[in-house]
């Protein structure tokens, strides 16, 4: 049996005016589990996590989180929550560890329970010798980690991650995945919204691809490429003025061939051999790539757009 | 972490709870956390804005009062007894500062958490709910014009200006009268988008700073100036201060007062509603 749902979204719908940002979306959270919500930009995954943080009504559907509806209940409901904005919003006149006791007591908790929790948490989140630093002396990757951190000061069930990499180098993405990993290891529930296919594959246990505020597919990372990809992919960039025109010519070769401005895929489970029917035919690329299929071609095949314009 | 505990005994228990709490999930009585918050922070800024705040009406008391003084003599007051044209004007400038106390701290600083630092966001995202940030932040600028209207009146006293026991009252005065700026001031903030905007607020301040009957009596105006001049909330503050600051009281006072009280609770109702508005919708 299942470990009972923290979060249940059934039709959940919100429009501002005319335009419909979320569009009639279900799904539902276990305890403990690592859920994402993938889509481009304005694909309605922030308004959703605002939602579910109760800051901002749903026009229609329900929702209910740990049993309770947020709309109704926003204080009670963000007791349970940890939340991690798409832009670090600390507290610039306040120190590091001032940011975290600060934040705590916005909670109603106690200072004998802050004082240790902010220490623990400064040496979770590696900042431990930054402790009575200014905030705007953080690099953007401390930042971030102290943002995470604060989101842990009241214990939170579910911990609500919007883009949490965006904007940081390939290191400090490292260093933050496996910190949240260990969050999920500890039993945290991560709803994380991301356009990051190698975040999602990553992190995430299981997926929702959202676009233009609908669900495109649900699913793990791995059962979601095994539906709507082959098991590789070979990349073959021609030159931008023959890419368009070529498609033609390689019909045939593996499974599908989706051709892009810069580049061709072609879907095959066997991208070697994929790539030798190619020579055979004479066609001359001037780049080929075989790599495993990712989310990306996934979103591709789902929306006939990629993630990150 | 009581909660939490109606979390877990079901979402019926906690509903009821909700529905008892006036606010529901505007308001979660920890207003206390935010004015903490305010404190922790005034810690580490600079101490400069608040001193320039204190010293303003200090430097107008002493170029106008001391210099001026001597030229106009003595002035009718209140109670129509003659008193020295500083004594005149102290309680005024007093006024003056408890208003702009208030309103530096409930628009330009409110306007920087709302729109750069994203403070506001940042508590909502809490357990915090509108009503405790609104409060708190208020407070926060009663707390600041309570400074400067303790310090003020001190100077008052050294310059010989306070002759009644009576004059001790102006300090609670001027917390009413900065509580009804405050108050007004978030929730006209909240509709303010640019800087440009918030410069209106100091085309409105200035005017009423100077023309208030401040520096001299309101009846140098036609009837029809008067009434506008008494209809506008700084000239209630000065009239009631200067009032109270020689014991001279009379049925105007109560309207002085009152006047205040239906701002403070017309400007609260504004602030809850537009931050309901902007943070909940």
């Amino acid at each position: 049996m299942n470990p009972p749902a923290v979060i249940t979204a059934e039709n959940l719908t919100k429009t501002y005016g005319e335009l419909t940002a979320v569009d009639g979306i279900s799904f539902e959270v276990s305890a403990g589990e690592s859920f994402g919500l993938l889509g481009p930009n304005g694909a309605g995954k922030s308004t959703t996590m605002k939602m579910i943080g109760g800051v901002s009504q749903r026009t229609s559907g329900k929702l209910s989180i740990m049993g309770l509806d947020p709309e109704t209940h926003g204080p009670e409901v963000r007791a349970h929550l940890g939340v991690v904005p798409q832009q670090d919003n600390l507290d610039e006149e306040l120190k590091v560890r001032e940011n975290l006791i600060v934040y705590g007591r916005y909670f109603g908790l106690p200072l004998s329970y802050l004082r240790p929790k902010a220490d623990e948490l400064l040496e979770f989140a590696q900042l431990s010798d930054k402790a009575k630093s200014r905030v705007d002396a953080l690099s953007g990757g401390m930042k971030r980690r102290l943002t995470i951190a604060r989101s842990l000061i009241n214990e939170p069930k579910i911990l609500l991650l919007d883009e949490p990499t965006t904007g940081l180098d390939p290191q400090a993405r490292h260093i933050l995945w496996d910190r949240l990993f260990r969050l999920k290891e500890q039993g945290v529930t991560l709803i994380l919204t991301t356009h990051y296919m190698d975040e999602a594959e990553q992190l995430c246990d299981r997926l929702i691809v959202v676009d233009k505020g609908r669900i495109m597919a649900e699913g793990s990372p791995a059962s979601l490429i095994r539906e709507y990809c082959t098991r590789e992919v070979l990349e073959l960039r021609f030159g931008s003025e023959r890419n368009t025109t070529i498609g033609v010519e390689l019909e045939g070769v593996g499974e599908r061939v989706e051709t892009l401005p810069d580049r061709v895929l072609i879907y095959a489970d066997d991208g070697e051999s994929a790539l030798e029917q190619v020579s055979a035919r004479r066609l001359r690329p001037l780049t080929s790539l075989v790599r495993r299929s990712s989310l990306e071609d996934v979103f591709l095949r789902l929306t006939g757009r990629s993630l990150v314009d | 972490m009581s909660a939490l505990a109606e979390g877990q005994t079901g979402p019926q228990s906690a509903t009821d709870a909700a529905r008892e709490r006036t606010f529901g999930p505007l308001y979660s009585r920890n207003a206390l956390a935010v004015v903490a918050r305010g404190l922790m922070a005034a810690k580490s800024s600079t101490w400069l804005i608040l001193v320039s705040g204190f010293f303003e009406p200090v430097l107008y008391l002493i170029s106008m009062g001391v210099g001026l003084g001597p030229i106009v003599g003595t002035v009718a007051g209140p109670g129509g007894q003659e008193i020295s044209y500083a004594a005149y004007i102290a309680p005024a400038l007093l006024a003056v500062s408890a208003m702009n106390g208030a309103v530096y701290d409930s628009t330009w600083n409110v306007f920087f958490k709302m729109n750069f630092a994203k403070l506001y966001q940042g508590m909502l995202y809490t357990s915090l709910g509108p009503l405790d940030v609104a409060i708190g932040e208020i407070f926060l600028a009663l707390l600041r014009g309570l400074l400067y209207a303790t310090g003020f009146t001190a100077v008052m006293g050294v310059m010989g200006l306070i002759t009644t026991p009576w004059a001790i009252l102006v300090v609670p005065a001027s917390v009413l009268i900065a509580f009804g700026f405050a108050s007004f001031g978030m929730g006209i903030t909240s509709f303010m988008k640019t800087f440009q905007q918030m410069d209106w607020i100091n085309f409105f301040m200035l005017p009423m700073f100077l023309f208030s009957a401040t520096f001299y009596p309101i009846t140098v105006y036609p009837q029809y100036i008067q009434w506008l001049i008494q209809a506008m909330p700084l000239w209630h503050g000065v009239e009631l201060l200067r009032q109270i600051s020689i014991g001279s009281f009379s049925p105007a006072t109560a309207v002085h007062i009152a006047y205040y009280l239906v701002m403070i609770a017309l400007g609260i109702m504004l602030t809850t509603g537009r931050l309901r508005k902007l943070f909940l919708k």
